[in-house]
This record gives C-alpha cells, sequence and structure tokens, in this order.
C-alpha cells in the first residue's frame, strides 16, 4: 500500500485582515468615545436600579453639592450662546463674541453672572480647582438659576424646537432642602417632571 | 513563532546556485491583534457604560394661586406615610396620624426593612379595595435633616414594588416631633 503522504499545513495563519479590521473598530471607538471632562464640582450620586440612560442632546444639568452650592450646564454650543445672549441682555452684562465662543465650550459652571466674564477667561484648568466658583445664587432676592434654567429652555425651544429635558445631579450627602429648593425653582416654571441622575447600584439591595 | 525562516524550505537539493538569502516578509500580528481587541472591548465598554443614569421624576402641578390649591383626598384605608429623617431613619405608618391604623415605628432601608413592608402593606391594601387599579398610596415625607440618598432610596423602592401612586409632600410639625422624639430611644 502506497504511503498516502499529508500535505503539511502551515500553522501560522495571516493576520493582516484581522488586524486592519481590528485597528479600524478601535480608531471608532476612539474617536466616538467622549473625553470625559473634569468637573468643576465632583459629585457622588446615589444609585439607584434604574437603567434609563440621560438624553445626549438638548439636556440641562443642575448639580448640588457641597453644601447647596448649585452649578448650571447645558448640552450643545448653540444652547450656550443663545442662553448666554438671553441672560447678558437681561443682567445688563456685555460680553465679546470671543466671549461667547469661549463660553460655549465651558460644560458647566457656577458663578453669578456679574463674575461669569473673569471664569470666561481662566483657563480650564484653574476652573475647576475648589472654591473657584462659588455656585449660582437660587434665593428668592436673587435667583439666578430660575434665569438660566428658563432661557435655556426659551433656546432650546427657538433652536431645536423641542423642549429641553432637566436633570437634578445631586450629592447623596446633600440634604433635602436644598434638593427642594432647586425643585421648587423647577416647579415654579411648571416643569414637574425631570430627570434625577443617579449610578447604578452594585450592590444586592 | 515569528517566521524569519530563510525561503529554501522547498528549494531542490543539490542546486549549486548561489542564491542570496530570501527573508521571509511576513510579520507575526499575532501578539498586536491581540492589543487591538483588548483596547476595542475597553473602549466599547466605558463608552456605553459611563453615560449616567436617570431616573424619572414626576410632581404634581403647583399652582401659584392657594384658593386653588386643593388639598387632594385620599382613603385613609390605603395610605402609607413614611417619615424620613436623619441618621438614615425612616418612620412608617399607615392611615392618619392622629388615628393611625398601624401605629408609627421605625423601619430600616432595604430589602428587610422596607421592601418587605411595602410589599405586605400591598397586599393588605389589595385585599381591602379590592379592585386591581385601587392600590397602596405612598406618600414621602423628607424631613429638612433627611438627605438626597434617602429620598433616591425611597424612589427606588417605589420603583422596585411597583407602587403606582406615590407623592412627595412637606413634612408637618407633629410628625418632625414623631421623628425627633423617638430619636434617641433607637440607636443607629
Amino acid at each position: 500500500m502506497a504511503k498516502v503522504k499529508m500535505a503539511k499545513k502551515a500553522t501560522s495563519i495571516d493576520m493582516t485582515a484581522m488586524c486592519d479590521v481590528a485597528f479600524l473598530l478601535l480608531t471608532f471607538f476612539i474617536l466616538t468615545a467622549t473625553a470625559k471632562q473634569p468637573e468643576p464640582l465632583p459629585v457622588d450620586t446615589p444609585n439607584s436600579t434604574n437603567q434609563t440612560k440621560l438624553p445626549d442632546s438638548d439636556l440641562a444639568t443642575i448639580t448640588i453639592g457641597q453644601k447647596g452650592k448649585v452649578f448650571f450646564g447645558v448640552t450643545g454650543r448653540d444652547l450656550r450662546m443663545s442662553t448666554l445672549e438671553m441672560m447678558a441682555q437681561k443682567y445688563n452684562v456685555t460680553f465679546s463674541q470671543e466671549d461667547k465662543e469661549k463660553f460655549a465650550l465651558i460644560e458647566n459652571f457656577g458663578v453669578p453672572i456679574e463674575n461669569l466674564k473673569q471664569i470666561i477667561d481662566m483657563k480650564a484648568a484653574d476652573r475647576n480647582k475648589e472654591n473657584v466658583q462659588p455656585g449660582i445664587p437660587k434665593d428668592s432676592l436673587n435667583n439666578q438659576l430660575a434665569d438660566w434654567v428658563q432661557y435655556s429652555r426659551r433656546a432650546a425651544i427657538d433652536n431645536h424646537n423641542v423642549e429641553l429635558t432637566i436633570a437634578i445631579k445631586g450629592d447623596a450627602k446633600e440634604e433635602y432642602p436644598e434638593i427642594k429648593k432647586v425643585m421648587d425653582i423647577l416647579q415654579n416654571q411648571k416643569v414637574n417632571s425631570f430627570n434625577l441622575v443617579t449610578g447604578l447600584r452594585g450592590e444586592d439591595f | 513563532m515569528a517566521e524569519l525562516n530563510t525561503g529554501d524550505g522547498g528549494g531542490k537539493k543539490g542546486s549549486k546556485k548561489v542564491r542570496s538569502k530570501k527573508l521571509n516578509s511576513k510579520v507575526d500580528l499575532t501578539a498586536m491583534v491581540d492589543l487591538a481587541f483588548l483596547l476595542i472591548t475597553f473602549f466599547m465598554l466605558t463608552t456605553s457604560l459611563s453615560k449616567p443614569q436617570s431616573m424619572d421624576l414626576s410632581l404634581p402641578d403647583k399652582d401659584e394661586d392657594p384658593t386653588k390649591n386643593k388639598d387632594v383626598k385620599v382613603d385613609e384605608n390605603r395610605t402609607m406615610t413614611l417619615l424620613l429623617g436623619d441618621n438614615n431613619q425612616l418612620k412608617m405608618y399607615m392611615g392618619m396620624l392622629n388615628n393611625p391604623l398601624v401605629a408609627p415605628k421605625d423601619i430600616a432601608y432595604g430589602k428587610a426593612g422596607l421592601r418587605a413592608e411595602i410589599l405586605k402593606r400591598k397586599k393588605t391594601v389589595q385585599e381591602y379595595t379590592g379592585d386591581a387599579k385601587k392600590g397602596l398610596i405612598v406618600i414621602i415625607k423628607p424631613s429638612k435633616k433627611s438627605n438626597y440618598k434617602n429620598l433616591v432610596d425611597v424612589l427606588d423602592e417605589m420603583a422596585i414594588d411597583d407602587v403606582g401612586t406615590y407623592a412627595i409632600t412637606d413634612i408637618l410639625p407633629e410628625e418632625v416631633k414623631l421623628l425627633e422624639g423617638a430619636a434617641p430611644a433607637t440607636p443607629q
């Protein structure tokens, strides 16, 4: 019987195509990933079992932390710019075009509008240092937070024709009256439905 | 693994011709592919997981005009009131404070305390009304000293236990007294 010679097959496979695909996907994910911006007011959100995600656009976030300090932020550069324009008009503060463009890049801030210019002129690293920003005034005499919310909602309707989603991001240790104040401000504007930002509850609750 | 062996493997034996050694142009890409996939996995997971979760909260309409502010009357047999105090204190009672169906008592947060209590009350209320649509009504009253985490925990519990009707209202002075009066008796 003739010996059947087994054809010797190479054990290595050509990886070039696989490598190409892998790197293509890698590039895609790196580019689509949104880099996490440093927050001027870091908060530790409480956890919940809720799985709903926050929307990406047309979202205003009110951050509450460090004994009632309130920070405000809107998504979208166009919304930020038009909100600032309306606020500037109301409080008689003038901003140059350059200031407005710089402001459009700030994700979150917490200063009275009178001091906003100084914050805009700061470098991003200095801006996010602790105790640089004292929070937005929200008492009944000087309720700038209510105006920010109102004008950002108007900006969302003007620019995108949608109602702005408002999210409250509170620190777990924050006392309830501070949260209540913000909820009251929203309710005074007939915003009765909003989101509470929470983390994912890992342990068995 | 690296295939840098010269290309004369299949060459005819005995050929005397002096050839320049052909270098194999193949490089082993396995390690590179491994690395690429590791990074892909990392970026895939972090992009979808970093998005914060949110909890929807709808509050009843608040009217500026006090004359229009009508208090909604609810059946006392169906209401369960949760009082949120400081240091994670939590009290519950059924019915009205003056004449409670179940006297105020301390319960704990979490599975054994609050959830068991809500599920128990839910069942009894269901038996009382006999109507699937008329279930338990939970009234959440956070005191001035309670923190935000307590509120979110209770709201989360409402979602877990599928309590359809709940409201957040202001705490009454008598209820604050109740919370404070019992505070020394319950070591935390």
